[in-house]
């Protein structure tokens, strides 16, 4: 009986001896928008170097509220934090990577990309002064087009998100009425419309509902085949929604010039420039308690930035830009110390 | 001499034993009472800058706009009225047809089946009522009878609106269909408890079926008929996924049963995650709080009527 019972202690022992990874798992949570991407990476870092990411995809808000309290070795979140409110909690946060958010419908007859839209219309739609999608405004900017009789039923997200965030950012900056009736946030008062939990419950309410518009990541729009718009840019050209103008519009950001990397890539100018692009941001602490973990998960961003733009183009994400990654890469050096001062990146 | 010590020591043991039985089983009591009013107190504390900021306002204020940081509970508290009523009047006759059916005219060989069949539905999880609600009912509600109903009935308030097949009538439904197993199995049972030689009795005066039901069976299981109805109601109350799968999740007072709206339950669910900000969090709780205190005023009324109402002495 004893020796059974020493027997499975040393079994027990031996499994937390020899199992490399589980003393080198990161844990991260936040933002919904990323995740596929995180997910997908987290499995190739895996391969390669035998180092876990645990990723709980709880929410923007969720990620920020877990960082703050210090529970997860970085956040997520797809709105960027105020330069303020970075300090006050002694955070950092950089992008990681880009998407878009697209407008579609559940229009019968009409083909994905036929209609045009632009911002002020878009917004009139979810401020409930549009209602039929043969409206005189709509109609105007699609000449000839067989718009339907159906009464619009705006489909928003009932739960608080980042996606959200970047839409009422764009909506907030081509609409006036918007701006002061609404606002820009995770969650906003909706003047009208019914509300989906989730990318996938907004995507599934616009499939079920007859001439229904929402909003969500270009993925779920991919995935699902649903009827996405062109929009009307800054430059004023109607544009698809494509890989190519999510990374035209990050293409003329200025980073360089951003506190705290404070950016938000909505309204951007660019001929090709898709009007409601968004990045997703990583939130470390600037002080580590335990630099070797610090480092882990910066050792598991760098391969990321420099081994993850296929998987992350495969996923219809934009990586960000080798400029923008050396920005960046010289912020965690700079700001991110080790309880005794000294710096943790790049690896000693 | 050893015999008799051996004897009183063992009563000793048990008087022991009793004495301590006895205040385990009152300590395991008292739990209760202290869980409900740890849950009480917990919620007033974490809800207070909501209630401190909104005061007496919150219950009756249709706002909720996390932008300016303005909230009031009214729309919830609406919805999750409105859909418990829908959901109860349409679960009662159904439940109570169901139970009398299987009580009095089935024949033996069906009682097994059907209340086997009502026992399982019972056990289905709320989610997938959920996704069957948005898949078959919602499409089933938009394509042909909101359509008729707003066609036939749209001059009265409740019934006007386009037909989006999502809304407080669909979720009033799907609790029904949830809530009517729970209903339907208890007053089965109780009805079967009537004690046959009154119902014969009652046959030997001439009275019908209805008579009898009416007259004998649901006096005698009156109070466990009523104890079923607020099992269901409970269910009815606190159901979270299944509602917000169809409730629509709109923040809006509308007097039509066929515009969507919000439920407590479900915009807990919803937006707890991504509350941010001190006043936006105490609000969801202090929802919660509200969900609580009409669950209790619901269930203690239901004890009131039971103890004072005419008959309800009896047992």
């Amino acid at each position: 009986m004893r020796f059974v019972k020493l027997l499975s202690f040393i079994v027990i022992a031996l499994f937390f001896v020899a199992h490399p990874a589980l003393g080198r798992t990161i844990n991260g949570a936040g933002a919904t928008f990323p995740y596929p991407a995180y997910a997908k990476w987290a499995w190739m870092y895996n391969r390669a170097t035998g180092v876990k990411l645990n990723y709980q995809s709880i929410g923007s808000g969720g990620g920020v509220k877990q960082i703050k309290a210090k529970t997860v070795d970085f956040g997520a979140s797809d709105a960027p934090l105020k330069p303020a409110e970075l300090k006050k909690h002694g955070l950092m946060q950089f992008p990681m990577i880009m998407g878009g958010v697209v407008p579609v419908a559940n229009l019968p007859g009409i083909r994905a990309n036929q209609l045009v839209l632009s911002g002020s219309v878009l917004a009139d739609i979810f401020l409930g002064k549009i209602r039929r999608w043969n409206n005189a405004r709509i109609a105007k900017e699609n000449p000839g087009a067989k718009l339907p009789t159906m009464a619009i039923t705006v489909v928003h997200r009932a739960d608080g998100s980042g996606t959200t965030w970047i839409f009422t950012n764009y909506l907030s900056k081509v609409s006036r009425d918007w701006r002061k009736k609404v606002g820009n946030a995770k969650a906003v008062s909706w003047p009208t419309g019914i509300g989906g939990k989730g990318n996938e419950g907004v995507a599934g309410f616009v499939r079920k509902v007859r001439g229904a518009l929402g909003y969500v990541e270009y993925a779920y729009a991919l995935q699902n085949k649903m009827t996405s718009f062109k929009l009307v840019n800054h430059d004023g050209n109607a544009v698809a929604p494509t890989a190519e103008n999510f990374q035209a519009a990050a293409a003329g950001a200025d980073w360089a010039g951003a506190e705290g990397y404070y950016m938000v890539l909505t309204n951007q100018p660019g001929p090709q420039a898709w009007p409601i692009t968004g990045a997703s941001f990583v939130l470390m602490h600037k002080r580590q308690v335990r630099a070797d973990r610090a480092l882990a998960v910066l050792s598991f961003f760098d391969w990321c930035y420099r081994n993850g733009t296929k998987a992350a183009m495969a996923l219809d994400y934009v990586s960000m830009p080798e400029s923008v990654v050396r920005m960046v890469e010289a912020s965690w050096a700079g700001e991110i110390r080790a309880q005794d001062g000294g710096a943790i990146w790049p690896a000693r | 001499m050893t015999e008799k010590t051996v004897i009183r020591g063992g009563r000793g043991g048990a008087a022991l034993a009793d004495i301590l039985f006895r205040w385990l089983s009152f300590a395991l009591a008292a739990t209760i009472v202290c869980l409900f009013a740890a849950f009480i107190v917990i919620l007033i504390i974490e809800a207070w800058p909501a209630i401190s900021a909104f005061g007496l306002k919150f219950p009756f204020s249709s706002e909720w706009n996390p932008v300016s940081e303005r909230f009031g509970a009214l729309v919830p508290v609406v919805g999750t009225l409105l859909s418990t009523t829908v959901a109860m009047l349409i679960a009662l006759p159904i439940s109570f047809g169901i139970a009398f059916f299987l009580a009095e005219i089935s024949p033996h060989w069906l009682r097994g089946p059907v209340g086997t069949a009502i026992e399982l539905l019972a056990a289905i999880p709320s989610i997938v009522y959920g996704m069957w609600g948005l898949f078959v009912i919602a499409p089933l509600l938009s394509g042909y009878v909101e359509p008729w109903i707003i066609a036939h009935l749209g001059y009265i308030p409740i019934f006007s609106g386009p037909p989006m097949g999502i809304g407080i009538l669909t979720a009033g439904m799907v609790l029904a269909l949830m809530v009517i197993p729970f209903i339907a199995a208890l007053t089965r049972d109780v009805f079967m408890m009537t004690p046959r030689n009154l119902k014969e009795a009652a046959y030997g005066l001439g009275a019908t079926r209805f008579e009898v039901v009416r007259d004998v069976m649901i006096p005698y299981g009156k109070k466990g008929i009523v104890g079923a109805v607020f099992l269901g109601l409970g269910r009815a109350l606190g159901e979270t996924m299944a509602v917000t799968f169809v409730i629509g999740n709109a923040h809006n007072l509308s007097w039509s049963l066929l515009a969507p709206g919000n439920s407590i339950a479900s915009m807990l669910a919803n937006e707890f995650t991504e509350a941010d900000g001190v006043l936006y969090t105490a609000s969801l709780i202090e929802l919660g709080l509200i969900l609580f205190v009409i669950t209790f005023i619901v269930l203690g009324s239901a004890q009131l009527w039971l103890r004072s109402g005419p008959g309800g002495k009896r047992r």
